[in-house]
């Protein structure tokens, strides 16, 4: 399937069913290291964004995303809202009017997402946040399209190395967020923003 | 300049108590409270955040204070939605969200502009703790109201000193408004001016040595005409700041 307009809401669509299904997850890691409330307001979140999906009519993939940002930054309550939004918004504009994205306007797209991420929070890798797994995936993605990787190939990339750096983020020290406030005491958790960032980006892949 | 505050924290019952807490000191000052998520819940509101901004648009500057992390995030993330005209009046203060908001607010009573409520705020953080730690028997009321001043020392010069001891006659002591007006009278005086250990510029160390009536009050003066602010400093505490 090509990453277009369909693909785009299929993600959406994909994105909501994951984080409902991964809620519970969501919630325990961010108990153990957080304030408890990333898979709730994440998932009241997407449960908006599907509404206004749902209700609207997009011509582009660069509508939908925009859609989703709005939403997001509007019924997030916590910092995933304008993190992850900011991650949306920057998303879209790079996706411009384009109908449908080629493999170097995908890396284009993911990269501006994880730009956005890392003015809006300040984060470095390492931090022990979201960066953690969009970091790695930009730069997945970047290398597969180089060598000549299908759109589909760059996501998969893209999704398998956010995964990998969601696990990272278990022996570190988080520098950023609530759960710096624990210092050594969240050693051993996952990041739970990393963790969603991977499922949203595994949504991707499933959706093409 | 009017300066309007706003308030952003996680919880909107912390917002709407700082405001009220801030609005005690600082009756003129416009402030609005953006707290808690829009079903009422703990967390932060990008739509919240935005009206108060729009709500504070008659204020020539915004100073916005907030509580935890996601609190500045969605605080940026409103400002980013905003044209570039709109963009410029508003300051994001790293100030503490309580003690920041009261100094904000009666910086901004008192006439100050937006970098000075923004100072004020900035310096609520930085309000240490041994600057509260006054002498413990200088709370103690005597049973001399409104005597004359004593220890009167008196200099010229630069490195002029001077002080005086004299007695709060007011009903609510050194304290809230009074206590503005006291930092307000200090705050036009070159010379550097401690009460009872204290930066007499401070409104919160003031504050927190919660003087009451018949409490004696010792102004030092140092610097460029010392005698001129101890001299106003003991005729504002003697006229019992209009109560």
């Amino acid at each position: 399937m090509a990453l277009d307009t369909a693909w785009a809401i299929e993600w959406v669509r994909r994105t909501a069913a994951t984080i409902d299904e991964h809620r519970a997850e969501l919630v325990t890691l961010d108990r153990e290291i957080g304030d408890g409330d990333h898979g709730e307001n994440l998932d009241r979140g997407f449960r908006a964004v599907l509404e206004a999906v749902d209700a609207g009519s997009f011509d582009t993939p660069g509508a939908v995303l925009k859609v989703v940002a709005t939403k997001l930054i509007s019924t997030v309550g916590g910092a995933a809202g304008p993190l992850f939004g900011t991650a949306y918004l920057k998303a879209a504009q790079a996706a411009g009017d384009a109908a449908e994205l080629d493999a170097d306007a995908l890396v284009a797209v993911l990269t501006a997402a994880r730009d956005g991420v890392v003015s809006r929070g300040k984060a470095e890798v390492g931090d022990k946040t979201m960066v953690d797994a969009w970091s790695p995936a930009v730069d997945a993605a970047a290398t597969a399209a180089a060598d000549g990787a299908t759109p589909e190939q760059v996501l998969a990339a893209a999704a398998d190395a956010a995964a990998t750096g969601a696990a990272s983020t278990e022996p570190l020290v988080a520098r950023k967020g609530r759960a710096s406030y624990l210092g050594e005491r969240a050693i051993g958790h996952r990041d739970p923003g990393a963790q969603s960032s991977a499922y949203v980006l595994r949504a991707a892949v499933e959706a093409a | 300049m009017t300066v309007g505050i706003l308030v952003v924290s996680h919880s909107a019952a912390i917002a709407d108590g700082t405001v009220a807490l801030a609005r005690q000191m600082a009756a003129d000052v416009p402030m609005v409270a953006a707290g808690g998520t829009d079903d009422g819940g703990i967390g932060t509101s990008f739509d919240a955040i935005t009206a108060g901004i729009e709500e504070l648009g008659a204020a020539d500057a915004v100073v916005v204070l907030c509580d935890l992390g996601s609190a500045y995030l969605t605080t940026d993330t409103a400002l980013d939605f905003l044209d570039d005209d709109a963009r410029a009046r508003v300051h994001v203060s790293q100030g503490p969200l309580v003690e920041g908001t009261v100094a904000a607010a009666v910086a901004a009573q008192t006439g100050g502009d937006v970098a000075a409520v923004l100072a004020a705020a900035a310096s609520a953080a930085t309000t240490a703790p041994s600057d509260v730690d006054a002498d413990p028997t200088s709370g103690v009321p005597t049973d001399d109201p409104g005597g004359p001043a004593d220890d009167v020392s008196t200099g010229s010069g630069d490195d002029a000193v001077a002080s005086a001891t004299v007695e709060l006659v007011n009903e609510s002591g050194l304290h809230a408004r009074p206590a503005a007006e006291f930092v307000k009278a200090a705050a036009k005086h070159e010379a550097s001016v401690r009460v009872n250990g204290v930066d007499a510029k401070s409104l919160l160390a003031i504050m927190a040595l919660a003087l009451p009536k018949g409490a004696t009050v010792t102004i030092e003066a140092t610097g460029p005409d010392a005698q001129g602010a101890v001299d106003a400093l003991v005729d504002l505490v003697r006229s019992g700041f209009g109560e």
